[in-house]
């Protein structure tokens, strides 16, 4: 179908035009997100109610056209990419509803709410809305539900889908339905909400949330621990979280980030140690300020050959100005940023150091590491030239065995950013062709004709990582 | 031969930071109004996926206000990606005859000729004075005359200031050994439409101790004719200026006005390319600062309390290029009786952004409408600004929302010469 018929289509629809889009600047302005690849889509739709949704997912299924839901497109594995063209659901512009129950501990908001507006609304009333993934002032509450992202917190907090309890979701075939409610307790059937979470946009369109609050933490403690020796560092995490202290951030930076950063903006970091921890504490004042004494003492019972507690408020900002400064650094150099987050168990971190040491080596590779190492789920970046032809085809090579690193140590492909386009190739390694078919029935059931954001999670016959244009 | 500036393209790496900064596509809501959009258009257009004519819209629509910038974790030269592609557009559609001839020597008149001419400026601002002296613009306005107008020019008839020129020195020494030699900047718009800001500005500045000197052969400063595409002749009035400045050997070059400091302190990279300039160009750039910069420095002879409510809206140009937040907000608070509110999201564009709001009217009212949402949350009495573009601007918002009795707009340098006994 060409796209004046499907403009045409969708008009008696969506009930303004203004928000159907068919420009070709248009086209190619939704036609990326924050990874690799550009994909054109035959048209754009900005729908504003679960009605409209439902109606455009009926239209789709008659016609077999490809539906693809967009929050913000910070994502960094591929999620909202058009891959085979078709209609591109902006749901960016729908963030009319954000209400905040303090009552019931919830607040329920519209797909396009920004994160970071959900928090801010949840203070005013003493509570946090905990997910807090970097993008969170940019990046919608669905493309984070969708994508069950991460963030520092999630050491001590979980991630998205610990706060989510209920949805309204628009099934692929276009009929409307709610999940869970509005109790943080709810056994009645299968658990749809959380099936929804994190599926990436394949089984259903989320057109509102219920989401759970949590007490804002009355004060938080910051400190640095710099180590000679990076398996030191490793066994201060362990040592930590074993003591009986659960931090709120507990931050990873290798030597390569900690000269990059220095060499951006000198801040007087440690360039000659292989790690720097950055933790954080919350909680009760007395309490933390116990607890952040016996951490010191673990890092330096571990090897630390610095630490440094934060007195005030400020010098807490200027220790986490080293991590925030890790992306404009990393990328001064060559400006293409492969973020990956494989994650490993927490006892493995050192072994994964290793690995990723060899890899860089191997591959010689352009590969900085820093993350939230209190979780495990560390961000090995690859920084590159994608004009570079033979220097991204190293690049894959790398990726792809860190990958395996990870895997083969216990751990995961993806451990918040998603699997994407990027990461579908290694499905199979990680869930084995069983697991992968279970998870593909449970697709194949939801959408039968394939149209909600096809081309995703799964792999195609032979798929490979690719991480040129084209 | 302009070009598409392709390679800067690369270094955005698609994150979206820079999306709640943007003013346009908070109102308009649509990516192809975004920073990260905009760039990613330039890139499909070097390589050919789209037109000209396609990159056209969008490109227009920016106010260029470079919040972006401050935000962009990987430092992106939005600024320098944003130019090139005006300056291509604007000489594709000379080459293809897409501007019609009279447009286009419209436009060579207006910013080749007449912006820069002292003289040109000047009858038009004893045009003005004597349209408002006269009693002809309330006759217009009476009349309705003033309806063959359109909307947009109609707009800002309502809001012009009051022109009245006053004839000035060319030398204002300093009482003592001087603590700064100073050239001061008029810029042209400024010194005809804002003469008297100009003035203040000079006197405070002699008030707090300097010598400053204002050098007759000094022209435009470029930046309307940079943000319309029209390169060469900025690059010519910069050399104007660079070799009109060199004549004294001042500490600084001063101004009071956010867009053309912008531009003044970008000469370096506007020049960059030629060699002969490119040393001449970053001397003359770095001597450059904003009236705030020198003022907080020095001792202001305060003599009177300013009882106002007042709240801020500082100019991009100045906050976001010139990258100067501080220093005049600091001076706005030291001025004694003074009660400061802060305006919520006060980095937003207000819409002005140089002729945008003339060229892209509604689009500008759209953002102004947001803007003067959040002046009516801090309920001032009094808008500071610190650009004439940013200024007018802000006294269409109030006089569309009906506040014109209840609030009053202001440069930064009147509450400053205001408390200094300066009239």
């Amino acid at each position: 179908m060409n796209q004046e018929e499907l403009a045409q289509l969708l008009k008696p629809i969506i009930k303004d035009e203004k928000r159907i889009l068919t420009d070709k600047a248009d086209l190619y302005s939704y036609s990326y997100d924050a990874s690799f690849g550009v994909h054109l889509p035959d048209i754009v739709v900005q729908p504003k109610s679960a009605e409209e949704v439902a109606d455009i997912m009926k239209l789709a299924n008659e016609y077999k056209i490809p539906v693809y839901p967009r929050g913000k497109a910070t994502s960094l594995s591929g999620g909202p990419l058009p891959v085979h063209g078709g209609i591109v659901l902006d749901l960016s512009t729908w963030n009319e509803k954000l209400e905040v129950d303090p009552e019931d501990m919830v607040a329920v908001v519209s797909p396009g709410v920004i994160t970071a507006d959900i928090n801010d609304a949840a203070l005013k009333y003493g509570f946090i809305f905990p997910p807090d993934p970097s993008s969170s002032n940019v990046a919608t509450i669905g493309g984070i539900l969708a994508e069950n992202s991460g963030g520092p917190r999630g050491l001590k907090y979980g991630v998205t889908k610990d706060y989510v309890i209920g949805l309204e979701v628009v099934t692929p075939e276009g009929e409307i339905i709610r999940t869970g409610g509005r109790t943080v307790k709810n056994v009645t059937g299968y658990d749809l909400t959380k099936l929804i979470v994190g599926s990436e946009g394949t089984l259903g369109i989320i057109t509102e949330a219920t989401l759970r609050l949590f007490p804002k933490p009355q004060a938080t403690e910051t400190m640095m621990a710099v180590f000679d020796n990076i398996v030191d560092s490793g066994k201060a995490i362990t040592k930590i979280l074993s003591s009986g202290i659960l931090p709120s951030k507990l931050e990873i930076m290798d030597q390569s980030t900690i000269q990059a950063v220095e060499a951006y903006e000198p801040l007087g970091l440690p360039v000659d140690a292989e790690a720097m921890l950055l933790i954080e504490l919350d909680g009760h004042p007395a309490a933390i300020k116990e607890e952040i004494t016996r951490v010191e003492a673990v890092c330096e019972d571990t090897g630390a050959r610095e630490v440094q507690v934060a007195q005030t408020k400020e010098e807490a900002a200027e220790l986490w100005r080293a991590r925030k400064l890790v992306s404009p650094a990393i990328v001064r150099e060559k400006p293409t940023k492969i973020s990956e987050d494989a994650t490993v168990p927490r006892s493995k971190i050192p072994e994964m150091f290793q690995r990723l040491k060899e890899i860089r080596e191997k591959y010689k590779i352009d590969l900085v590491v820093f993350g939230h190492a209190g979780d495990g789920n560390l961000h090995p970046n690859i920084i590159a030239d994608k004009r570079d032809k033979e220097e991204m085809r190293r690049v894959e090579q790398a990726v792809e065995e860190i990958f395996k690193a990870a895997i083969e140590l216990g751990g995961t492909l993806s451990g918040e950013h998603g699997i994407g386009t990027l990461k579908a190739p290694f499905m199979e390694m990680e869930l084995g062709a069983a697991g992968l078919d279970m998870m593909k029935r449970i697709k194949e059931s939801w959408d039968p004709n394939n149209i909600l954001n096809p081309g995703k999670i799964f792999p195609k016959p032979g798929q490979r990582l690719v991480l040129t244009d084209g | 031969m302009a070009e598409l500036a392709y390679e800067a393209t690369f270094d955005c790496v698609q994150c979206g930071y820079c999306l709640p900064a943007c003013p346009t596509y908070l109102t308009m809501g649509k990516e192809t109004h975004s920073p990260r959009g905009r760039i990613n258009l330039v890139k499909m257009a070097a390589e050919g996926k789209i037109t000209y004519d396609e990159l056209e819209g969008p490109i227009n629509l920016c106010l260029g206000c470079r919040a972006c910038e401050v935000v962009c974790p990987t430092n992106v030269q939005y600024g320098k990606i944003l130019d090139s592609a005006k300056e291509v557009i604007q000489q594709y559609k000379k080459e293809t005859k897409k501007i019609t001839k009279r447009a286009k020597l419209f436009q060579e008149f207006v910013f080749d000729r007449a912006i820069p001419n002292r003289k040109v400026l000047s009858t038009a601002a004893s045009g003005l004075a004597l349209y408002q002296k006269t009693g002809l613009q309330t006759v217009a306005r009476k009349t309705k005359a003033i309806n063959i107008l359109p909307e947009n020019l109609r707009t800002f008839e309502k809001v012009l200031p009051k022109v009245e020129r006053k004839k000035r020195e060319n030398h204002y020494p300093a009482k003592l050994k001087p603590k700064f030699r100073i050239g001061f900047f008029t810029g042209c718009i400024m010194d005809t439409m804002f003469y008297d800001i100009n003035t203040k500005s000079i006197r405070l500045l002699q008030e707090a101790g300097c010598d400053v000197t204002i050098i007759k052969e000094q022209t435009c400063c470029g930046a309307l004719q940079n943000h319309s595409g029209e390169t060469e002749i900025t690059k010519r009035l910069a050399k104007e200026n660079i070799q009109a400045f060199e004549k004294e050997d001042f500490d600084y070059v001063v101004n009071s006005i956010g867009g053309c400091g912008a531009q003044l302190v970008e000469y370096d990279k506007l020049l960059a390319d030629e060699p002969e300039w490119a040393d001449r160009a970053k001397r003359f750039a770095e001597k450059n600062v904003d009236i705030s910069v020198i003022l907080s420095q020095l001792e202001l002879p305060y003599e009177k309390e300013v009882n106002r409510v007042v709240t801020y809206q500082p100019s991009c140009h100045l906050s976001n290029v010139q990258k100067r937040v501080n220093e005049p907000l600091e001076l706005l608070k030291s001025i004694p009786g003074i009660t400061y509110v802060e305006l919520p999201d006060k980095n937003m564009c207000c819409g002005s952004a140089g002729i945008y709001n003339i060229v892209n009217y509604d689009a500008s009212m759209e953002i102004l409408d947001e803007k003067m949402k959040h002046v009516e949350k801090v309920n001032p009495d009094t808008i500071v600004t610190s650009n004439p573009g940013c200024h007018l601007q802000m006294k269409v918002g109030v006089e569309r929302e009906g506040l014109a009795e209840k609030i009053s707009v202001v440069h930064l340098v009147e509450l400053l010469a205001e408390a200094s006994g300066i009239e």
